[in-house]
């Protein structure tokens, strides 16, 4: 990003280094094995982040923390428990011990309690931008002050964040695994508010040059300018064309629902559905933590290597994703997915690639007789687990589009969709994107033009 | 711990702030689950640090660090002054508060019995023997039980000269069956959904819930709702129990009356308010008989929005927000009450943690109660559907449009419950709702519920609140919609 060619000292913090983390674990390890633990498992989490927030045309709240955890599981006699702090003297290390020790007797002997994964191996992914993890206060400053005198210049109001940061997560265990990631995260969101319109444009990234603050500014400045004059609009089924922000919030919800232990606990809406038809056969999705546009470590919370998992394959909802125990009692091989022990939800596909389509925003629109073009949704919950519809609003810019173009804006619907519908309904799909929102983590996921898309109730705006 | 604060302020105003306040708090927590008939979660876990906030050259800066030594807070405290300063290169007028006294207390929390000392052993075993009574029911299909423990404590001192310590235990419990059958999950949960009652309270809390007690029926409901009819589609009368009309409090009163969100400062993210400030004093936000308060004293109850003084060091108050079903008043923190031109901050500025920036926050936000029993409530509705512990919530991002289902209906005709529905939802504008309130149950019947999950903030800070509530009835509203057309 050409903006930060900052002059101003840079972020003094950093992180530990690899062997500070090893040498922090190698102490706790040894802290288990005295106070009598069978296996002992540290985790590090290592948090410098920082972030600017503006509203009103000017920076309102500024932040900054480095904070470091670090986790312990115990097993004794069959049974397992946690304990976590972030005081990092060898006393409070080892009361850590001792209260997931304590714990962990607390309980009746966990049946088929695995042992801990011994050494693994990795595959290399580089997610550290060393020019994020150097942005500093000013600079976020600089390119909000920009965005901002762009509101002011277009008689718009912008409120939004600029946020930088490095993190790291260790993870080592007393059978010889050691497992290490560590990488930078930039994010610029921008709300112009041209009342009593709105608009909003995101980014989210590994690395800050992925972004430019100001053209995504400018496109919010935009369809701000373009949201004003809404009309309402009966409520009913519409052809919708989902941008990558709204279809990710939406599709988002399906996920958890790819988990063995989801559906071994009967809550999944793949319940009795895997291997048959479910959605369109244009629909083929996959976990894989290895892709380019992807972030996150290249391990789980057990430090078990992530796996490439095929979720979808034209339609059809084809693999679940284990961690170690959900593996073991389905006979299956774990992926990699699984959260930190001990836990109640098992595992999850956490860096979902939709195969997406070759369509465009500006495709979908002209192929369009009459449908609503959704910029962003929001406040999503399950109306029901099994059918798996969501209700939730559109916010920040809902257009109408009629005989190829867009004709005017819409006041804001409510929805009741439910998703298994909606990607039976799936016509056309941009190539997918990092796409980022507010209520799901970021996926890879493509702008989709789906009929039939049930709003129930307008709104006032 | 005093010595680190007043390291802070010192190193503060030495870097150029011409205000500050520093929070070092301590937090532990506790948090035990089972499922199915075994201990899931089991885990503890404690964090202290220091957060500090400083004004200079007109702009806040916001620093934290667990480096409690005096370098590890000087740098912090350099650190958040440095972060002011780099604010006020995007700034558009000088940041200024209403005045407040300076204050010098310490202060605990009621509290009779401190769960972190009780045997974990009989923790757990609650919750098993809880679990255990659901899995009896046949058709159960997955069993969850939960308890969670937190202390905080914070030591909160100001530049104006403010020593403040407050110790607060808070205390939550809860349970839920859940049942698969054909194309269709059903839950119940008790005593409310999303982890349970909490309240800021010792382990009192989770023996007067009487877990054991409830766990048959729960799992019995969860079953009989697969053969309930489907909630109907129609405008109608609808009765609430008080936890659903706790968290509709939340949605449609508790987050518009947040003066950050109203004049813009959460527009990016938790939205703005459709009480824009000509408002005040000029909307009839419910009937006559709707009073709502924001009171975060403790002898409004022991409530998860009870506190002697907030993160900015302001005493706490009770606020009229509705009264007699106008609308009187909003929360607010000592900037946003400069804005408005009002005296004072109502005292609502909160944080999550040591690492989080305090925001206005909501305290107890409370309807006040009316009379009568739910028997009496019932008895005088001819026709309605009364809903019960939420199953989901949604509201748009100026809190006029919402949408609620509950985990179970019961349909009322002729003055009794006359059988269960599935499936039930309401939803509606929030003025023309609460103005459709017709009764509220008395005293008797009012609990302080206690929402533990309230999210906002960037970054996001999960905060628990307090809601006050008695089972009431609305008139005309939309039921059903959530399943039209599906």
């Amino acid at each position: 990003m050409s903006a930060m060619k900052s002059k101003s000292a840079k972020s003094a913090a950093q992180l530990s280094t690899e062997s500070e983390l090893k040498k922090r674990i190698a102490a706790v390890l040894r802290f288990g094995k005295i106070a009598g633990a069978d296996e002992t498992e540290v985790q590090i989490d290592e948090t410098i982040d920082a972030l600017s927030r503006f509203a009103n045309n000017a920076i309102h709240q500024n932040v900054a923390e480095h904070g470091i955890n670090i986790s312990i599981r115990t097993v004794v006699d069959g049974r397992t428990a946690r304990a976590t702090t972030n005081r990092l003297d060898e006393d409070s290390l080892r009361a850590a011990v001792e209260s997931s020790l304590q714990l962990a007797h607390s309980q009746p002997k966990i049946r088929g309690l695995l042992p801990m994964p011994s050494k693994q191996r990795y595959r290399k992914v580089n997610r550290f931008s060393k020019e994020t993890a150097d942005v500093t206060p000013e600079d976020r400053a600089r390119a909000i002050r920009k965005s901002c005198d762009l509101a002011i210049r277009n008689g718009q109001v912008a409120a939004g964040i600029f946020s930088t940061g490095q993190s790291q997560l260790a993870l080592g265990n007393s059978r010889g695994l050691f497992a290490a990631h560590r990488q930078t995260h930039a994010e610029f969101s921008i709300t112009m508010q041209d009342e009593p319109a709105a608009s909003w444009a995101k980014a989210n990234s590994g690395s800050v040059k992925a972004f430019d603050p100001q053209k995504l500014a400018a496109r919010a400045s935009e369809k701000a300018r373009l949201a004003k004059d809404a009309q309402e609009l009966a409520p009913g089924k519409y052809t919708v064309i989902l941008e990558p922000a709204a279809a990710l919030d939406l599709v988002g919800f399906l996920f958890y629902d790819f988990a063995a232990t989801a559906l071994a606990d009967q809550r999944s809406c793949l319940t009795k559905r895997i291997g048959k038809p479910l959605f369109g056969k244009n629909i083929s999705i996959v976990d894989d933590a290895y892709h380019s546009l992807q972030l996150g470590a290249p391990f789980d919370g057990e430090g078990v290597p992530r796996q490439r998992v095929s979720l979808v394959e034209n339609g059809v909802p084809k693999n679940l994703v284990y961690s170690r125990a959900s593996a073991k009692k389905a006979g299956k091989k774990p992926t990699g997915h699984g959260f930190a022990l001990p836990n109640d939800y098992g595992e999850a596909p956490m860096n979902l690639v939709f195969s997406g389509g070759d369509s465009s925003l500006d495709k979908m629109i002209a192929s369009t007789d009459r449908g609503l073009l959704v910029t962003r949704v929001w406040y999503i919950r399950e109306v029901d687990p099994y059918e798996k519809i969501m209700t939730g609003m559109t916010r920040d810019g809902l257009f109408l589009v009629e005989n190829g173009r867009v004709t005017s804006a819409v006041r804001n619907f409510r929805f009741n969709q439910s998703l298994i519908e909606l990607l039976k309904n799936v016509e056309a799909m941009s190539p997918a994107i990092r796409a980022t929102a507010e209520e799901s983590f970021e996926m890879v996921v493509p702008a989709m033009k789906v009929h039939n898309f049930h709003f129930t109730e307008p709104t006032k705006f | 711990m005093w010595d680190l604060t007043t390291n802070a302020l010192d190193t503060a105003k030495l870097r150029g702030a011409t205000y500050a306040d520093a929070r070092l708090m301590h937090i532990r927590q506790r948090d035990l689950t089972t499922k199915n008939g075994a201990a899931g979660t089991l885990s503890q876990s404690e964090s202290i640090g220091i957060g500090i906030r400083a004004l200079a050259n007109g702009a806040w800066g916001f620093a934290s660090t667990d480096k409690l030594t005096r370098e590890g807070v000087a740098a912090c405290a350099a650190q958040a002054v440095s972060i002011a300063k780099a604010s006020a290169l995007a700034k558009r007028g000088d940041v200024r508060m209403v005045p407040e006294n300076s204050y010098i207390d310490s202060w605990q929390a009621p509290l009779q019995k401190d769960p972190f000392e009780i045997p974990l052993e009989s923790q757990l075993d609650l919750l098993l023997k809880a679990d255990a009574a659901m899995r009896a029911v046949k058709g159960i299909t997955l069993t969850e039980t939960g308890m969670q423990f937190r202390k905080i404590d914070c030591w909160y001192a100001s530049s104006i000269g403010s020593r403040i310590h407050q110790r607060k235990v808070i205390s939550g419990a809860g349970i839920g069956a859940t049942s698969f059958k054909g194309t269709e999950i059903q839950k119940r949960s008790y005593p409310n959904s999303f982890g349970g009652q909490f309240a800021l309270a010792g382990y009192e809390l989770i023996e007067s819930l009487e877990l054991l007690k409830h766990a048959p029926r729960v799992a019995e409901e969860s079953v009989a709702l697969h053969s309930a009819l489907q909630c109907p589609e129609k405008t109608g009368t609808l009765l609430l129990d008080g936890s659903q009309l706790g968290l509709q409090i939340h949605e449609s009163v508790g987050h518009p009356i947040e003066l950050d969100r109203v004049l813009g400062q959460e527009a990016n993210f938790a939205g703005t308010s459709f009480l824009t400030l000509e408002k005040l004093n000029n909307l009839k936000y419910g009937s006559e008989i709707v009073n709502v308060v924001a009171d975060a004293r403790i002898a409004h109850g022991p409530g998860l929005g009870s506190f002697a003084y907030d993160d900015e060091g302001v005493p706490a108050q009770c606020t009229d927000i509705i009264k007699d079903g106008q609308f009187r008043g909003y929360l607010s923190n000592r900037e946003m009450a400069q804005l408005i031109g009002l005296n004072r901050s109502s005292g609502t500025m909160r944080t999550e943690s040591w690492n989080r920036l305090p925001i206005i926050r909501m305290t107890n936000i409370s309807l006040k109660p009316g009379s009568g029993s739910p028997d009496e409530l019932i008895a005088s509705t001819d026709d309605g559907i009364w809903m019960e512990t939420n199953r989901s919530w949604s509201i748009d991002d100026r809190r006029y449009q919402f949408q609620f289902s509950t985990e179970i209906g019961w349909e009322i005709k002729g003055g009794k419950k006359v059988r269960m529905l599935k499936n039930p939802s309401y939803s509606g504008i929030t003025t023309e709702f609460w103005n459709s309130c017709d009764t509220i149950c008395g005293e008797k019947y009012w609990t302080l519920w206690g929402t533990p999950n309230c999210g906002k903030g960037q970054p996001m800070q999960t905060m628990g609140t307090g809601h006050g509530a008695s089972p009431s009835r609305f008139r005309n509203v939309k039921i059903g919609t959530a399943f039209s057309g599906q």
